[in-house]
């Protein structure tokens, strides 16, 4: 596995749009639109999850001030069959797109894509984004929402909402310097009721990795913050790197037990999705790097690349982790 | 880090399954669906005057049209939540399948929402309730019993 370095990417800006149950959690109030209902005004749960998207972009190219024209090239990605909602979100956009999919890993997958672009030469702007939806994520990988089955404490509750940044070569306060693409890891796990443990391994090899080809320790970061991996999942992880002799040094944590408060509400081990990781990072990571109080974060969004048919066909659980650092430059 | 210690790390975080609340919340929760199907019952044996047979068809219609009603509302799947098998093991488990499997479809259409997908968990039910009702009706007819 390879460390890309980039030296002229930042973020130009970011927006978050997210559901009810989001806004109520202990980041209420960082996010810059959210909706009092799951439909967001809208009549089916794919179009409440397209509605998120469009927030999302909309609030973040007002933010940049810039306008479709000026976008040269878009990657982003969903967790629907087909990517539905980006690829029915993008009809409206005049940009070309490229569609990716990492499960819940697709909020710094889009972004190390596209920042490769910007990096490379090939845009000067190039927007990011990911959403996901509890209700369509639910009767797409489990139940029908509506199904009274009862959920074992392990499994993780989908976020609804969307992330969207723009990325390009224009100095700003926050950099994106550093990334590294992880490798599929699949140890033979099967509980797809319990991705926390499915994933952490995923997370483990690519921090591992980004660590060795950087010469670099928990020690140089500030924070770093692991997408979804839930209660169970964070604390394997924190195992893990304890076995190794690598104390975490309390810099680990996980956005998935950010984005909600866990003993108020009813999100079993914690979030997931790719909006979890996405909103956590722009909507509170994000904020802290403008205020100062992080300097330097690494991103490390965990998905678990589980097929429904392949689950029943008895298949275990392939997962991945994609590795981005954030660091916050001294003067704009 | 080879995969097997990777395994005995993660075996060490594994949530126990089947805690004894949920057991007990199970027990109780499915004692007074019980309750209230056989108070159902007298209420239609002496109100309808009906035999006890007779009687346990309005019974299971009644409790499917108050697990459709909750479905519905959207309170049932957090009562399921709590009652686990409670819930579940009754006929109102089997109502709320369809229920909520047709609830979920309707975006899609009557033909292929609905029409395709109400029983796509209640199926299995079905279909291998008539399939051991047909085994065993066979049984009985060759062995007299």
């Amino acid at each position: 596995m390879k460390t890309w370095n980039f030296q002229q990417v930042y973020v130009q800006a970011a927006a978050t749009a997210c559901g009810p149950l989001e806004a109520q959690g202990p980041l209420a109030g960082c996010f810059d639109v959210s909706f009092d209902d799951v439909y967001c005004e809208e009549k089916t749960y794919e179009s409440a999850e397209r509605r998120l998207l469009q927030e999302a972009v909309e609030s973040a190219m007002r933010k940049a001030k810039l306008s479709q024209e000026d976008l040269e090239v878009a990657v982003g990605g969903d967790l629907i069959n087909q990517l539905g909602t980006s690829h029915y979100f993008m009809r409206s956009m005049n940009v070309p797109f490229l569609g990716v999919y990492g499960a819940c890993s697709n909020s710094t997958l889009s972004s190390l894509c596209a920042a490769a672009f910007v990096e490379g030469g090939f845009a000067n702007l190039a927007l990011t984004f990911t959403s996901s939806h509890n209700a369509t994520a639910e009767r797409q990988f489990r139940f029908p929402n509506e199904y009274g089955v009862q959920k074992p404490p392990t499994t993780t509750f989908t976020a609804t909402g969307a992330g969207a940044m723009i990325l390009g070569r224009k100095k700003d306060t926050i950099r994106l310097t550093q990334g590294t693409m992880g490798k599929v890891v699949d140890f033979d796990y099967k509980n797809a009721n319990d991705m926390g443990s499915a994933m952490a391994p995923a997370a483990f090899d690519t921090i591992q990795a980004h660590f060795q080809n950087t010469g670099t320790s928990f020690a140089d970061y500030d924070l770093i913050a692991t997408g979804d991996l839930s209660k169970i999942g964070h604390e394997i992880l924190i195992d893990l790197f304890c076995h190794e002799n690598k104390d975490p040094l309390g810099k680990l944590i996980d956005c998935g037990c950010i984005l909600y408060d866990q003993k108020a509400q009813a999100v079993f081990s914690g979030g997931s999705g790719c909006a979890c990781s996405s909103l956590v990072t722009i909507a509170w990571l994000f904020e802290k790097m403008r205020q100062k109080k992080l300097k330097r974060v690494m991103v490390v969004a965990t998905g678990a690349l589980l097929s429904p048919i392949l689950i029943q066909q008895k298949e275990s659980i392939p997962c991945v982790a994609h590795a981005l650092v954030y660091e916050s430059e001294a003067e704009k | 880090m080879d995969q097997k210690e990777i395994k005995s790390i993660v075996a060490q975080h594994q949530v126990q399954k089947g805690s004894w609340i949920r057991k007990a919340t199970a027990f109780f929760s499915g004692g007074l669906v019980g309750m209230l199907g056989q108070g159902l019952l007298e209420f239609y044996m002496n109100s309808l005057n009906l035999t006890q047979s007779q009687a346990a068809a309005p019974l299971a219609m009644t409790v499917i049209v108050i697990t459709a009603l909750a479905t519905g509302l959207g309170f049932y799947d957090k009562l399921g939540q709590i009652c686990g098998a409670g819930l579940f093991i009754p006929i109102s488990g089997f109502a709320n399948s369809l229920t909520a499997s047709a609830l979920e479809s309707k975006s899609e259409g009557l033909i292929y929402g609905i029409g395709c997908n109400m029983f796509k968990l209640a199926g299995s039910v079905l279909t291998y309730g008539i399939v051991a009702a047909y085994t065993l009706g066979l049984l009985r007819y060759f062995l007299k019993i």
